[in-house]
């Protein structure tokens, strides 16, 4: 035991002794568990985020969306999710509190004009209940209220991204938009989320349901996506599965046929995006393997040059009654203590980055490092040390001491 | 002190093999020492008086014979067991000290200790009491490279002393000290023998053979003299 203190301080002594160089060495281990902590640390925060920006949607939401497996999509088949499948659901499914279509206008993009300006944006249509079904509220000004839609009204809730882009006054509301060339009055200016995934979620115009329909143009019937709150969530699994069945009637589904669309709660919503992060996480881990391997051939390249230098140092401590296997834990030691003050090093510095990279991209929301993400990178450091401190304390036990003593 | 030898050395020899050249470095040594003599190693460089050291230093092992060191046959023993012997009865004193740059004065005293298990405030006690034995309590924490030659060879003399060995075991302890300064390390040996140490001195010089008590001349690998220096008791070995 006191061996084991006194290599632990010899070794200590050591890496204190040759700081440049110790730096140096540990450069690789650094590199590596800094690069995992801090994706890591963003990636867990990103999550965080992500998941209580689901459980906001609540355990009573559903989505509905159009759905084909790749193959039949590559055969030139399509799904869709139509207007007249929202009013069926309207009409014939019951339990449900709050619903709302989501429909895209045109294409993903759209320009949008004021005052000679052009930018692009998002435009959707939706109906009032959709603020309640997605979450989105105006700060300024108001929703889309029902009666747009009886008065076919042209208006729009927009994002505040458009603001600065198109250069509104800091009060937009009362202006006009030209939109893929239809004009629109702003009554409203959505409350800012920010980004996700680097997709700007405030570069958004909200229009009345009925109007976006109508620039649809009635060449082909759209496909929209649907949310809905039911109004006990213990009722979800009934909801849904009644949904299915006017969906399969409207759609002419036969018995054998497979559902071309997709009920989704907010919690399977949640754990397709969770399996996601998961396969990046463990891409990560490979990549960090990798890196450790490279830190730790870079230590024992340096124990085997410091085993040389300290030659004679070697050959005293042997004159002195030094044992093999006190000098193959002296060794051992000094190389998992290089390895582990280099893990602590990298998990200050992934962490430091990743508290950085969250402040200066808004998308990642606050940094957050698990505590298996720490203790992982502890364990490979110092399994690094002692996989690649074997050979040199090896080598370094075995000298001869004679030889060790005459060695100039 | 006892009748029995503190070390015997039976038939040693040492034979190097490298390629198609053979070179006996000891042939057929027969030695004994007992407890509390001071006994040099007297002869010209490569005439096998650095072998012998190194054997009844138990730094190597004979190639033949036999080696008792404190009753103990020590000859075939393993790596470990000749640390562990080192450790304990083997003090050595080198030519060019052999400190440990990198730790203070009190940490070259202390290290031999940390093999024994000793704890750290007693490893601390100890050394710091070899090191006032030799007079340098006032340089405790000073590195080797802080200390002048005199020092240093007074450091590694403590830390020759601090276990208790059965013998001290210097190899041109003068040597690399002007000749002020190497009087006052063999003064030093004097003091230690009339205290009871047993110290083997191995040198060319045969001034410093001179404070020994009894001088045994090695050439070719052999022993050709053993004698007492001046009036003192017969030699007890060397057939």
């Amino acid at each position: 035991m006191y061996t084991l203190i006194e290599s632990l301080n010899s070794a200590l002594q050591a890496v204190v002794a040759h700081k440049l160089r110790s730096v140096l060495t540990m450069l690789g281990i650094i590199i590596g568990v800094m690069a995992v902590i801090a994706v890591v640390s963003l990636i867990q925060g990103f999550s965080n985020s992500v998941t209580s920006e689901f459980k906001g949607l609540g355990a009573d939401s559903l989505t509905i969306q159009s759905y084909l497996p790749r193959k039949q999509r590559l055969a030139g088949k399509i799904a869709k999710v139509t207007p007249d499948d929202l009013l069926a659901i309207q009409h014939e499914v019951t339990g449900i509190s709050s619903l709302s279509p989501i429909l895209p206008v045109g294409r993903f993009f759209n320009p949008v004009r004021y005052h000679g300006r052009s930018t692009t944006s998002r435009v959707i249509g939706t109906t009032p209940a959709g603020a309640l079904n997605n979450g989105t509220y105006p700060d300024h000004g108001r929703f889309i209220v029902p009666s747009d839609d009886l008065r076919h009204r042209h208006v729009a809730v927009i994002g505040v991204t458009l603001i600065n882009k198109l250069h509104l006054p800091a009060d937009p509301l009362g202006q006009f938009l030209q939109i893929s060339g239809d004009w629109f009055k702003i009554v409203g200016v959505l409350h800012a989320r920010g980004q996700i995934f680097g997709f700007d979620q405030d570069n958004e115009v909200i229009v009345p349901y009925g109007a976006a329909l109508s620039m649809q143009g009635g060449a082909a019937v759209p496909d929209i996506a649907i949310q809905l709150k039911v109004n006990d969530p213990r009722q979800i699994d009934a909801v849904t599965a009644r949904i299915t069945q006017v969906l399969r009637r409207q759609h002419h589904l036969k018995s054998g046929q497979d559902d071309d669309f997709k009920v989704q709660t907010a919690s399977e919503l949640l754990g397709s995006f969770t399996s996601v992060l998961n396969a990046i996480t463990l891409i990560l881990g490979g990549i960090v393997a990798i890196s450790l391997l490279v830190g730790g051939i870079g230590i024992m390249n340096i124990m085997l040059v410091s085993v040389t230098e300290r030659t004679r140092e070697i050959g005293i401590i042997k004159s002195l009654g030094a044992r093999r296997r006190d000098i193959l834990l002296q060794f051992l030691i000094e190389a998992v203590t290089l390895s582990v003050i280099g893990g602590i090093i990298g998990v200050l510095f992934g962490y430091g980055i990743g508290v950085l990279a969250a402040h200066a991209v808004p998308a990642f929301r606050a940094a957050y490092v698990p505590w298996w993400a720490v203790l992982l990178a502890f364990g490979f450091s110092a399994t690094v040390g002692v996989i690649f401190g074997i050979a040199p304390a090896a080598k370094a036990a075995a000298l001869d001491p004679i030889e060790a003593l005459r060695y100039e | 002190m006892s009748d029995a030898p503190l070390l015997e050395l039976r038939q040693v020899s040492k034979r190097y093999v490298m390629g198609d050249n053979i070179l006996d470095a000891l042939k057929d040594v027969n030695l004994k020492i007992a407890h509390n003599e001071y006994v040099a190693f007297i002869g010209p460089s490569g005439s096998g008086k650095s072998t012998l050291m190194n054997i009844v230093g138990c730094l190597d092992r004979p190639t033949g014979g036999e080696y008792i060191l404190n009753g103990t046959p020590v000859a075939q023993l393993d790596d470990n067991a000749l640390a562990h012997i080192r450790n304990r009865e083997i003090g050595f004193i080198f030519q060019n000290f052999n400190l440990l740059g990198r730790a203070n004065a009190l940490h070259n005293v202390m290290q031999p200790l940390i093999y024994r298990g000793i704890a750290l405030g007693e490893r601390r006690r100890l050394a710091s009491q070899a090191l006032q034995n030799v007079g340098l309590g006032e340089r405790l924490h000073h590195l080797p490279n802080q200390l002048s030659g005199g020092q240093r060879q007074r450091v590694a003399i403590a830390r020759a002393l601090v276990g208790k060995p059965s013998i001290l075991l210097a190899d041109e302890p003068t040597g690399n000290l002007d000749s002020s300064t190497s009087k006052d390390v063999m003064a030093m040996f004097d003091t230690l023998y009339r205290d009871g140490h047993t110290i083997i001195v191995v040198t060319h010089d045969p001034n410093i053979a001179e404070h020994c008590q009894r001088v045994i001349h090695i050439m070719d690998g052999r022993i050709v003299s053993d004698k007492l220096n001046g009036k003192r008791r017969e030699a007890r070995a060397g057939v």
